[in-house]
């Protein structure tokens, strides 16, 4: 059957086809539709995990058990499992394990623009990179044949382009889930200095012999073309060529680690003048040079953002289509919306002036005007010990004006950590756990915290307010950020105190929520147009050439509004 | 048939995946190669999206480049502006007449421009101009704008009309179906004046 599939659901099918039996991840744009599609399918057993670390230590014990197992993450992620993904490389897998990365490009949806080829590279893993649908499926499976057929994890690497992509795919029939034996060998599974040093020599061999047969390997193409252009390329970004260098000669690489250098040299030697094109860093590129082969690359295109297939052709050809001219108009970023609990927060910390240690996830958006309330965001968890560094390196009382403010599921994630910091440490920061009951960011997805697992079933919750006081945190409470004064208090009393303190902030995410109603009305007799009101920088409050207006169609009624308005000039509730 | 390229454009939250949706599912029933490329995530979030749908006997890469979109369809009349360098030379526009303030003009640190329209007349000889949602409110369901001009675009391009409602029946939530073929219908068959009055099916065919 052919059927249009996402990027990501192809993943799933071909997890589906190649018959694993366990499937985890922690959820992360680009790659989050992956384990969504995967759980969808009864025969494999499917997890959120609390980060990508345990969801590869996960993947690696189901694997040893002798299942198959795939685990997902988006190229951040990878640093947090990067721990076991180094020595899981020595220790090889008894079941296939298959470890699919999602990079950004372009960062659609991410904090920096990382290249995870380098991972493959120095933990001397190989690595696949799909360029579209069909290929996310079929390489899934190509990448379990490979990793029980090498003993090797093996790294399968999406791009945005080509996860959130559909394109046609034709489906096969599922091979049925096995399990190997397991066998007891701690020379190969336990990583002491003596067994590891003998691990190490397999590793070596092992990328040898993978260098060595990937000739062979029919992922890697030879498209026969014009020879004046040769083109070495993997990814979407082969799309984009094809789309306007028909005419040219292609190396198209499947497999991106270990490189096919015999395959490389012979195409190199049949072609006048060749190109790699690959977005992000030259991986490919100095690879081929440090062989003394003439290419080009980096000096035609940046290290920065996505590739584009006019791009392609004004540096190749020398020549496009005729641009329009761009119009200069106001921008529109992304916002909290209407009805977030989030916002109740920010307007707070605003008026408090206080200096907030950001995290990852919707809350981040607190950072645009017209809240403001973020000062600085680096990667999951890490609000807590930066909040923890600043009162540090600034003196206690300046903990008196900076706060930590992380989302639950990040929390979780890597957030608990630093808590137990500041406690062993005698710090005296104040942390915000804003709990809106869910992994929002990502499209809603179930952690620890929610009482559900990935598949809908219900499981124990984790309980935050028992968490935060095992840590030694004697200062905690529960308020809902959308009484504004309770939150005001509470803010001002917790970082006052001479003792580290949490304050959850727990009301459910608007698009959750299903208690909210109806759309509020401005009472133009009543608003005087002071603008109290757009301080929310609610995506329903329009300042018009009339007065305010609220835009019915965005209004979810949350009557945050009617606590800023000091002319009760909304309409539609009870005051 | 020659590759058609469908950039879709709005303001997150507006629908405009569902339209992508029908356009994929239409594509790959009549038989063609198609690729759609959407974004997800932050630029969801209230911000500027854009949706890509190509179909045709061979699509190479999932993305329409600038200046080489037959049709922008847009949800919302200031995205018409911001994305209208990725039309072609006698590509078409449909443009959804409404306006949502994005966060720098509610906050007063930008103004939302009022010649709009007259801008998007004035660069593309094919425009198409309608009120959906008003129509939407009509029907009785504001949800139901995308449909309407989904109608729209219907008529210009060589695709059966029982082709569109079947696959759009499929998609939408089953108990919207006659409020969305309602919509498409009215969309279908309002007559819009467009300033060449060349139809793409036309240049496409």
């Amino acid at each position: 059957m052919i059927e249009l599939m996402l990027g990501n659901q192809a993943v799933a099918r071909g997890a589906y086809e190649a018959g694993v039996a366990v499937a985890t991840a922690y959820p992360g744009t680009p790659s989050t539709e992956i384990t969504e599609y995967i759980a969808k399918y009864d025969e494999i057993y499917t997890e959120w995990s609390p980060n990508e670390k345990i969801a590869l230590e996960v993947a690696i014990g189901a694997s040893l058990a002798g299942g198959r197992a795939i685990v997902s993450m988006k190229h951040v992620g990878l640093n947090v499992a990067a721990d076991p993904l180094f020595t899981v490389s020595y220790t090889g897998v008894n079941g296939g394990l298959v470890i699919v990365v999602a990079d950004d490009p372009g960062m659609h949806s991410s904090q920096n623009e990382q290249d995870s080829r380098f991972y493959a590279r120095s933990a001397h893993i190989p690595m696949l990179e799909p360029s579209d649908s069909q290929e996310a499926k079929d390489y899934i499976k190509c990448a379990f044949e490979l990793s029980e057929k090498y003993d090797t994890p093996v790294i399968v690497r999406l791009t945005t382009r080509v996860a959130h992509s559909q394109s046609l795919v034709e489906t096969a029939e599922p091979q049925p889930i096995t399990l190997k034996e397991y066998v007891k060998n701690p020379n190969k599974y336990v990583m002491m200095p003596g067994m590891a040093k003998a691990r190490h020599i397999v590793v070596e061999q092992r990328m040898k012999r993978l260098t060595k047969d990937s000739y062979d390997l029919d992922i890697n193409k030879i498209e026969k073309g014009n020879s004046s252009i040769g083109i070495i390329t993997s990814g979407v970004v082969y799309h984009y060529a094809k789309e306007v260098l028909p005419e040219a000669s292609y190396l198209k690489l499947g497999m991106i680690h270990p490189l096919p250098k015999d395959l490389i040299l012979e195409f190199a030697s049949k072609v006048d003048k060749l190109y790699v094109l690959e977005e992000l860093e030259p991986v490919i590129e100095e690879q081929i040079k440090s062989w003394g082969i003439q290419v080009s690359g980096k000096e035609l295109f940046s290290v920065q953002g996505e590739y584009t297939a006019n791009m392609i052709e004004r540096a190749i050809k020398g020549s496009t289509v005729n641009m329009k001219q761009k119009e200069e108009l106001p921008n529109r970023p992304p916002v909290l919306c209407p009805g977030c609990p989030h916002r109740a927060v920010f307007y707070n910390l605003k008026k408090l002036k206080l200096t907030a240690m950001g995290d990852i996830g919707c809350y981040t958006l607190g950072a645009l005007p017209p809240l403001e309330g973020i000062d600085a965001c680096v990667c999951m968890g890490a609000s807590i010990g930066m909040a923890h560094g600043f009162e540090k390196a600034k003196g206690k009382d300046s903990s008196k004006k900076v706060v930590g403010v992380i989302g639950d599921s990040t929390f979780i994630h890597s957030g608990i950590g630093g808590l137990i910091d500041i406690v062993y440490n005698k710090g005296v920061s104040t942390i915000l756990i804003l709990d809106n009951s869910i992994t929002a960011m990502t499209g809603h997805q179930d952690n620890p915290s929610t009482g559900r697992t990935i598949k809908g079933e219900i499981t124990a919750a984790l309980d935050l307010v028992a968490l935060v006081k095992a840590t030694g945190i004697n200062n905690v409470r529960v308020i809902d950020p959308f009484n504004l004064k309770e939150s005001e208090a509470a803010l001002k009393e917790e970082i006052e105190r001479d003792q580290p303190s949490v304050i959850i902030f727990k009301r459910p995410c608007a698009l959750l929520d299903k208690s909210q109603s109806s759309p509020l009305k401005i009472d133009s007799e009543k608003c005087t147009s002071c603008g109290l009101c757009l301080k929310l920088g609610c995506p329903a409050i329009q300042k018009k050439e009339e007065g305010m207006v609220i835009d019915e169609s965005l209004c979810n009624g949350c009557k945050l509004c009617t606590q800023v308005c000091r002319f009760n000039a909304m309409e539609g509730v009870d005051y | 048939m020659k590759n058609i390229n469908i950039l879709i454009v709005g303001v997150g939250g507006q629908g405009t995946l569902l339209t992508s949706r029908v356009l994929g599912s239409l594509a790959s029933k009549l038989g063609y190669d198609a690729k759609v490329s959407e974004v997800h995530g932050m630029a969801q979030r209230g911000g500027s999206v854009v949706t890509h749908v190509r179909f045709g006997d061979r699509i190479f890469s999932p993305l329409i480049e600038e200046g080489r979109a037959d049709i922008l369809l847009s949800f919302e009349k200031m995205e018409a502006l911001r994305w209208i360098h990725y039309l072609k030379e006698d590509g078409m526009l449909i443009v959804n007449d409404q306006a949502i303030d994005p966060m720098p003009v509610i906050t007063g640190n930008a103004k939302y421009p009022d010649d709009i329209l007259n801008r998007l007349i004035n660069r593309i000889s094919n425009v198409f101009i309608i009120n959906a949602q008003e129509i939407a409110k009509e029907i009785g369901n504001i949800r139901v704008s995308n449909s309407v001009l989904m109608g729209v675009l219907a008529q210009h391009m060589n695709i059966k009309k029982e082709d569109w409602e079947e696959v759009l029946s499929s998609i939408v939530p089953p108990k919207t179906i006659k409020e969305n073929l309602k919509a498409f219908k009215i969309g279908y068959n309002t007559k819009l004046g467009c300033e060449e009055g060349a139809r793409l099916n036309d240049v496409l065919e």
